[in-house]
């Protein structure tokens, strides 16, 4: 049995519609990340599941239990929020105790998990400190250790790394992804950060407008999404009006002026249905006008700018029908890695079973 | 950075003016003479003939005592006010809360007045229709200060006390009322000023029986200032000073103004 549903919860503030019959669930162990830009209804849903707003339809069930008639402290759910909500007129310590105090736990008995939830955290020098002293770092650790003191069934976190410097970040994302594993507490993720949602998550819900847009496994929603605004929200993607031709064991679209191309069978795509052909930066390789490409899909046109990030380089390209397309060159590759200036005429090509087509 | 020497002579003729009517009172009072006019020798006779006159000593209780629990009131119901100000947006509550902090003294005491004797009796008015009469202006400034303190707070900190399993109760008692604490207590000390040195609605509201200390204090100067007045008014000031003194021990942030949170500590 999952540990959470959410079954066809519906939020409504006055005419606006939050969150839309939002309907899924969320097994035990798991790290599962809601994902979507502001106002997408995420954090609505994320304090309907803490319990400070209760769903207008629909109902959310905590290990087979509807949570409807439970206050926000009698949940086994804990959040850590985005401005952490340190209570600043307690110390390192008395802020993790605080938890355990509330659920009446004997002194020796706060003191022991106390001291093992700083070691785990590694802030043992911090514990009589008061949160202003802390670095932004170390008040999001405390936060953490908060929330995690008495073992919850459900861990809500609420953009916890947003406040935070990308240095800072990316360790942190490091630290909560050990952390989870290492004590198996629930995770549910709220963020707009798409890369951080696939570096973290085991599954992933993309929301917009109130609804979920497309759940599924990171390297799912990056290599196979199922429409428009999830290929776009997830990573950067290439797009191009397409009408499809023909379908049989691949599908043969026309990109308009620019001409055909192969792409991959999609079930239930046929003859005459337009869309979007879509494909991912590093999906397209890029080399001088002259070199042939063995790839089935090609296309010569024009560097028109390109950005080079150490790692690699993305070329924006010209394409003779007005669009432009992005191709990703990674920098390492010896021999191959080579620059190419600004107007310079180049070959982008991508093979048949590269990139996706999506139906408006 | 230097100031310049108009700014100073400024600064110090403003203190100068607030302050050394206070100083004078002061040295009046161990003044060896009937008259606040000239010094004539060093004497305790003031302090002596204060705590030997009864109806001095009775009406300072009665002060001491309508200052004391109208503070208390006010400031239990002005917390209260201000928290829900704060939480729940009321049009029409800080309307009602603040009004009587803008209206004139002189009408609030009078509709006070025709209010008790109307729905009381003639013989309505005691040291209870002062006390009610004082918290009820107090209750607005205390609202006020909480209020404001409450502003600039992050929700959040009270809904992580809820989510991290304590009662409503218990949020309000280990998180908003430590938090809130200096706005209280400077709305607690600014109720007990307030009330012991009212003087036009007490003396509405208090029946003939009920003499406070600035309704003797007139009396007294209506026939003639003896430097008994001196006096009692310096005691007052040191009552005044010592309270002011206890704020700052007890929450320093009343005085200077310290900032709760810090905004980055970010090493």
């Amino acid at each position: 049995m999952a540990l959470l549903e959410i079954r066809n919860v519906t939020r409504r503030f006055d005419d606006f519609v939050a969150v839309d019959h939002v309907d899924f669930s969320v097994n035990a162990g798991e790290f599962f990340t809601l994902l979507g830009p502001s106002g997408c209804g995420k954090t609505t849903l994320l304090r309907m599941i803490a319990g400070f707003d209760l769903p207008d339809e629909g109902s959310i069930i905590l290990d087979g239990i509807d949570l409807r008639d439970t206050p926000p402290e009698k949940r086994p759910v804990h959040t850590v929020f985005q401005s952490y909500a340190l209570f600043p007129h307690m110390t390192v310590e008395q802020n993790i105790a605080f938890p355990l105090k509330m659920a009446r736990q004997s002194e020796e008995e706060i003191r022991a998990k106390v001291k093992s939830a700083l070691a785990q955290v590694a802030l043992n020098d911090r514990a009589t400190r008061y949160p202003h002293e802390l670095s932004g770092g170390q008040r999001q650790r405390v936060a953490l250790a908060r929330g995690l003191i008495n073992r919850p069934r459900l861990l809500l976190l609420d953009e916890p790394l947003g406040a935070l410097d990308a240095k800072l970040r990316e360790q942190m994302q490091i630290e909560l992804i050990a952390l989870q594993r290492d004590i198996g507490v629930t995770f549910i993720f709220v963020t707009h950060a798409q890369a951080e949602a696939l570096a973290l998550s085991h599954r992933i819900a993309v929301m917009n407008h109130g609804r979920i847009e497309q759940l599924d496994e990171p390297d799912k929603l990056y290599g196979a999404p199922k429409n428009r605004f999830v290929a776009d929200f997830i990573g950067n993607v290439n797009m191009h009006d397409a009408t499809v031709q023909a379908a049989d064991t691949a599908l043969t679209l026309s990109l308009g002026k620019l001409g055909q191309i192969t792409a991959p069978l999609r079930a239930g795509v046929k003859a005459g249905d337009t869309g979007v052909f879509v494909i991912r930066p590093e999906q397209v390789s890029i080399r001088a006008a002259q070199e042939p490409s063995p790839d089935p899909n090609q296309f010569v046109g024009a560097v028109n700018d390109f950005l080079y990030i150490g790692d690699v380089t993305t070329y924006i390209v010209d394409l003779p029908d007005g669009e432009r397309l992005e191709a990703l060159l990674p920098n390492s590759a010896p021999g191959r890695a080579k620059f190419f200036e600004l107007g310079d005429p180049v070959r982008v090509s991508w093979k048949a079973e590269a990139g996706t087509f999506l139906t408006n | 950075m230097r100031r310049s020497p108009l700014l100073w002579t400024s600064a110090a003729l403003v203190y100068a003016f607030l302050y050394l009517p206070l100083v004078v009172v002061v040295i009046f009072s161990f003044n060896a003479s009937k008259l606040n006019a000239e010094w004539v020798g060093f004497t305790f006779d003031w302090y002596r003939v204060l705590v030997n006159d009864d109806a001095m000593i009775a009406a300072a209780k009665n002060s001491l005592l309508i200052a004391f629990t109208a503070a208390l009131l006010a400031t239990i119901l002005g917390t209260m006010a201000g928290i829900a100000m704060h939480r729940f947006r009321p049009k029409l509550l800080p309307f009602m809360t603040l009004t009587p902090l803008a209206m004139p003294e002189i009408l609030l005491g009078v509709s006070l007045l025709i209010f008790f004797i109307s729905t009381f009796g003639e013989n309505a008015l005691s040291l209870l229709t002062v006390i009610v009469a004082h918290t009820t202006f107090c209750i607005g400034f205390v609202a006020i200060i909480v209020r404001a303190r409450l502003t600039g707070m992050d929700e959040s900190i009270f809904e992580a006390a809820r989510d991290l399993g304590a009662t409503p109760w218990r949020t309000f008692r280990l998180i908003t009322l430590p938090l809130i604490k200096p706005a209280v207590i400077a709305g607690a000390l600014m109720s007990f000023t307030l009330s012991i040195d009212d003087f036009v609605i007490t003396f509405f509201t208090a029946g003939a029986g009920v003499p406070t200390l600035p309704l003797t204090i007139y009396t007294m100067i209506k026939i003639a200032v003896t430097p008994e007045v001196n006096a009692l008014s310096t005691l007052m000031m040191l009552l005044t000073l010592f309270l002011i003194i206890i704020a700052s021990k007890v929450a320093p942030d009343v005085l200077q103004s310290k900032r709760l949170v810090e905004d980055d500590a970010d090493s």
